[in-house]
């Protein structure tokens, strides 16, 4: 059914019917109105005999529910930001114990300064933690994820956390027309959670124990070799998903008129759809520009990313956060998947703390490049004159 | 039927942006929202969302109404929008709320005084009361409900009828007195810019849904 919904019903919605046993969060901006929406729903007797838990922190959180994996429950939580990496300490010991927690990041900003607003910054901290990562361009996918997120982390060859990221406010407080899931159609997409290990007060088991160095390699090692599986089962989900749900919101990636094209134009989350627009207009123009919308950050796509550029001279892609000292995270990524392959790199970063990236500046941003007019690298672009102090 | 903001994009096609300025805590937010139900059950594609700068009460806020007859893509913030409406007139000291105004668009206002309002800004305004209205139907002075209504009663963007259920909707967790309430309210701000449509044509301002032969 179509119904026009907040970003934050979007989610709690889909949760629901992928009926959590467990969900345990703390509120943060702009993520609250999620685990609102959840408890609201917990206290209308709407969630079964799934337990509702309010923790005193989200490092509480996180760590109320990987004793609930632990135990073979399918668990939920929703944060982002500081809340997101006072949780981190605990999330890379659940992808270390191989638990398959699902989270929903509100993507913001991280401090100093303070910002509620929306940038990537907090899950780019957690990419090398072994949780799967995927971006979401819109409510609608963001409510189609939640049960392709769990059936991908507790696949057996998986058992990884996962993290489905949508933009805090651009999505997050956006009320548009969403096509609500129906609980029957869920069921028979996502079994119920069927762990291959299970501590019970009988039957216990140690998690994530000491390793000294004589094992601790194979540990990481095969958490390694989980991600790397992962790229297939998350395909063959995708492609599930859109046999069953009739939407097909592409593979890792969805590339489109890249194969003539000299540019190809790339972006992650929100920004999607805007960059989108601007290259189909650009190509109405009869400039030779292709678009790519990253889905799957974590595992990278670096093969889909490779064949899709192959015709390329020039690659621009739209950072939404920094990694201090070295090109922004998703170029690291994308340079790394080319470097056979002679084609410059444009990183402008956009939109850091929520500020606006109008249509202008991502259409002169793109002209830039097409017209030789900017330099290869991370740039800003969208920033004040301003006068940095140098005491 | 197309708008006089169909854009020529691969084929003609409508869309609407609407600016809503005003103070954290009246309802800014919501009055995106509320059309963007509303236009939702007409038949069109809509998208609503808001900006604002502290999580306060009383800070300046703005939300943004997109409204088309296909899915709406563009998330970015309403620099040219179709129309303004202004919930709270003292925002205007510190936000150009006019800023980027489309040619043939105009702004509804919650203002005592039209004409004074129009020398101010320099474009045409539609000016009520709304904090007035407001008080005397709720008791409280959340002028978004009033301005709901006389946007909508002066563009004809949605039906009354469309507008008061979604309004009912949309206030039934506070109880029906109060949905009621505002639903009454909504009426009477809608019927009251309803009658100033003709001025609309006769000033060359431009309606959303104006028929092209």
């Amino acid at each position: 059914m179509m119904k026009v919904v907040r970003g934050f019903y979007a989610v709690a919605y889909s949760v629901k019917l992928c009926r959590p046993d467990v969900i345990c969060a703390y509120p943060i901006t702009p993520q609250s109105e999620i685990v609102e929406n959840i408890a609201q729903m917990y206290a209308n007797g709407e969630l079964g005999n799934c337990e509702y838990i309010t923790a005193e922190s989200e490092f509480g959180a996180a760590s109320i529910l990987v004793g609930a994996s632990a135990t073979g429950a399918r668990t939920y939580t929703a944060t982002c930001s500081q809340g997101l990496i006072l949780m981190s300490e605990v999330l890379w010991n659940a992808a270390g114990m191989r638990l398959p927690i699902v989270l929903t990041i509100a993507n913001r900003s991280l401090s100093a300064p303070l910002s509620i607003w929306n940038d990537h910054q907090d899950s780019m901290a957690m990419r090398d933690a072994g949780i799967i990562q995927m971006y979401v361009e819109n409510n609608q996918e963001v409510h189609d994820m939640m049960p392709q997120a769990f059936k991908i982390a507790e696949n057996h060859k998986v058992m990884l956390p996962m993290m489905v990221c949508m933009d805090g406010y651009k999505l997050t407080h956006a009320y548009e027309p969403v096509d609500l899931l129906n609980q029957e159609m869920v069921d028979e997409f996502l079994p119920p959670y069927d762990p291959p290990v299970k501590m019970t007060t009988k039957d216990p088991y140690t998690f994530g124990s000491y390793a000294t160095p004589a094992s601790y390699m194979e540990f990481r090692a095969a958490v390694y070799n989980a991600m790397e599986r992962s790229k297939k089962i998350i395909e063959d989900v995708y492609k599930e998903w859109a046999e069953v749900s009739g939407r097909n919101w592409g593979g890792h990636i969805v590339a489109e008129n890249c194969e003539d094209a000299d540019v190809c134009v790339m972006a992650m989350g929100s920004l999607v759809g805007l960059v989108r627009e601007v290259v189909k207009e650009l190509r109405g123009e009869g400039k030779k520009v292709g678009f790519i919308k990253i889905r799957t950050f974590r595992p990278f796509p670096a093969e889909e990313i490779a064949k899709a550029v192959d015709n390329c001279q020039k690659i621009i892609v739209f950072e939404r956060s920094l990694s201090m000292g070295s090109d922004a995270p998703v170029t690291l990524d994308v340079k790394s998947a080319i470097h056979k392959k002679a084609i410059d790199v444009y990183s402008p970063v956009v939109g850091l703390g929520g500020r606006d990236v109008p249509h202008k500046l991502v259409k002169s941003t793109i002209e830039e490049v097409i017209e030789n007019k900017a330099k290869p690298g991370t740039y800003f672009k969208g920033l004040k004159d301003y006068e940095e102090v140098i005491v | 039927m197309t708008l006089f903001v169909a854009k020529k994009n691969g084929g003609v096609f409508i869309l609407l942006e609407v600016r809503f300025h005003g103070r954290g805590g009246q309802g800014v937010v919501t009055s995106a929202d509320v059309l963007a139900v509303a236009a939702f059950k007409e038949g069109f594609y809509t998208l609503s969302f808001p900006t604002f700068g502290a999580e306060k009460r009383g800070t300046p806020v703005a939300s943004f109404l997109r409204i088309s007859d296909k899915p709406v893509v563009l998330r970015d913030e309403i620099y040219e929008p179709d129309y303004v409406v202004i919930l709270d007139p003292t925002v205007m000291e510190s936000v150009n709320v006019v800023s980027g105004l489309k040619d043939g668009g105009f702004v509804v206002a919650n203002y005592p005084r039209e004409k004074e309002l129009e020398d101010k800004l320099g474009v045409k305004v539609f000016a009520i009361n709304a904090t007035k209205l407001a008080m005397e139907y709720l008791g409280r002075p959340i002028t978004n409900t009033v301005m709901v209504g006389a946007f909508a009663g002066i563009t004809g963007i949605v039906k009354l009828d469309t507008l008061k259920e979604t309004i009912m909707e949309w206030f039934s967790k506070k109880g029906e007195e109060i949905a009621k309430k505002n639903a009454d309210l909504v009426e009477n701000a809608y019927k009251t810019l309803e009658k100033r449509r003709d001025e609309v044509k006769k000033l060359g301002l431009k309606m959303p849904f104006e028929v092209k032969v």
